[in-house]
């Protein structure tokens, strides 16, 4: 199953040697890229074009961006009960404490910074597929409906094929069925979109 | 300049594995051990005894613990304007997804499993100590202090 990334990131250059490096580290990661923080958030709610979107596993987050900078970005997801779990690395080209500290009151995952030279920059990524795509856990939540409530998380259990027959499931019934059932369709359509584009 | 870092967990055999993994992958890691979630907030706003506790560079959380749970200090950390801008890092045995989601709905900043074999847990450890104290920027104290004064200094071992 592939990790979905999503890359927001205004540098044409940054964009492809951040690719470049993914695909020297992990083949396995498939690659979104939004060029500002307006497209980044109709990538996330799945609006006009982004319609079939991936829920993105990992999200690395330029700061400084046009139409809608990366701190608005940041607050968006991070106020947003169905997005607020995907983790999101600020991966930005400032240095400065304020924007460092800002990044964390914000709810920020973690903050990384540039590095100028290539090499140092491909390292760093291999860091952060170490890291957050190998050994960190991630939340098993590929959905953007409303969330169930509280209790409900039964209907996250990975193999969605039997969601009618809850009787014997031994998990806590507090899972609607309704809930469940609008979760696995939207879970279906996502993994045939993940077929589709392996499929390229 | 040490690092501080607060390890909140009520098991004595974590506690130890993970002071010798620490001592082993970084010397300049100060570790500090509040053994459950009211020894850990009052250590994190410097009540009582932690009254000149040093403010953590990195929490490492267990869920799983007597008097107040790991859940409940994180909700506690993250939605404290002081205390919400320490990296806290959730490391604990629950595998679930239930507990996964709720940490990082909580704004945990990210969420380890423990692992059973030794060797592994010494990795994690360093794996730990390599991204959040070596690659990760950290929120620099001084401004942080701006809003609530402290003194800097640290617990006199």
């Amino acid at each position: 199953m592939p990790l979905e990334v999503l890359v927001v990131e205004d540098s044409s250059g940054d964009i492809r040697l951040t690719r470049e490096a993914f695909r020297d580290v992990n083949p396995f990661i498939h690659l979104e890229v939004a060029h500002d923080g307006v497209e980044a958030m109709a990538f996330l709610r799945r609006q006009g074009v982004h319609l079939n979107a991936p829920r993105p596993d990992l999200i690395l987050l330029d700061l400084n961006l046009p139409k809608m900078d990366g701190r608005q970005v940041l607050a968006l997801i991070k106020e947003d009960d169905t997005l607020k779990t995907i983790p999101t690395v600020i991966l930005t080209s400032s240095e400065a404490e304020a924007d460092v500290l800002k990044s964390y009151q914000l709810q920020a995952n973690c903050y990384l910074s540039k590095p100028m030279h290539f090499e140092a920059f491909h390292a760093l990524v291999k860091c952060i597929n170490d890291f957050w795509l190998t050994k960190v856990k991630l939340p098993q939540q590929r959905d953007n409906v409303d969330e169930p409530e509280p209790g409900a998380h039964a209907g996250y259990e990975r193999s969605p094929k039997k969601s009618r027959g809850t009787k014997s499931g031994g998990t806590k019934s507090g899972a609607t069925k309704s809930g469940a059932t609008k979760f696995d369709a939207t879970r279906r359509n996502n993994e045939s979109d993940r077929r589709q584009r392996s499929a390229h | 300049m040490p690092l501080e870092v607060l390890l909140v967990e009520d098991s004595p055999g974590d506690v130890r594995l993970t002071k010798e993994a620490f001592h082993a992958a970084n010397d300049s890691v100060r570790l500090h051990v509040a053994t459950d979630g009211v020894d850990a907030m009052a250590f994190l706003n410097q009540e009582g005894a932690y009254a000149n506790a040093p403010r953590p560079d990195l929490t490492l959380l267990d869920l799983n613990m007597p008097r107040m749970d790991g859940r409940q200090v994180l909700a506690r950390i993250k939605s404290d304007e002081n205390l919400k801008t320490i990296p806290t890092v959730i490391l604990t045995t629950s595998t679930a997804d239930e507990d996964i989601v709720t940490s990082y709905r909580l704004h945990a900043n990210c969420y380890f499993s423990k692992p059973v074999q030794l060797e592994d847990f010494e990795n994690l450890v360093k794996t730990i100590n390599d991204f959040w104290l070596t690659v990760a920027k950290l929120p620099h104290e001084s401004l942080t202090a701006a809003v609530v004064p402290r003194d800097g200094k640290s617990l006199g071992e």
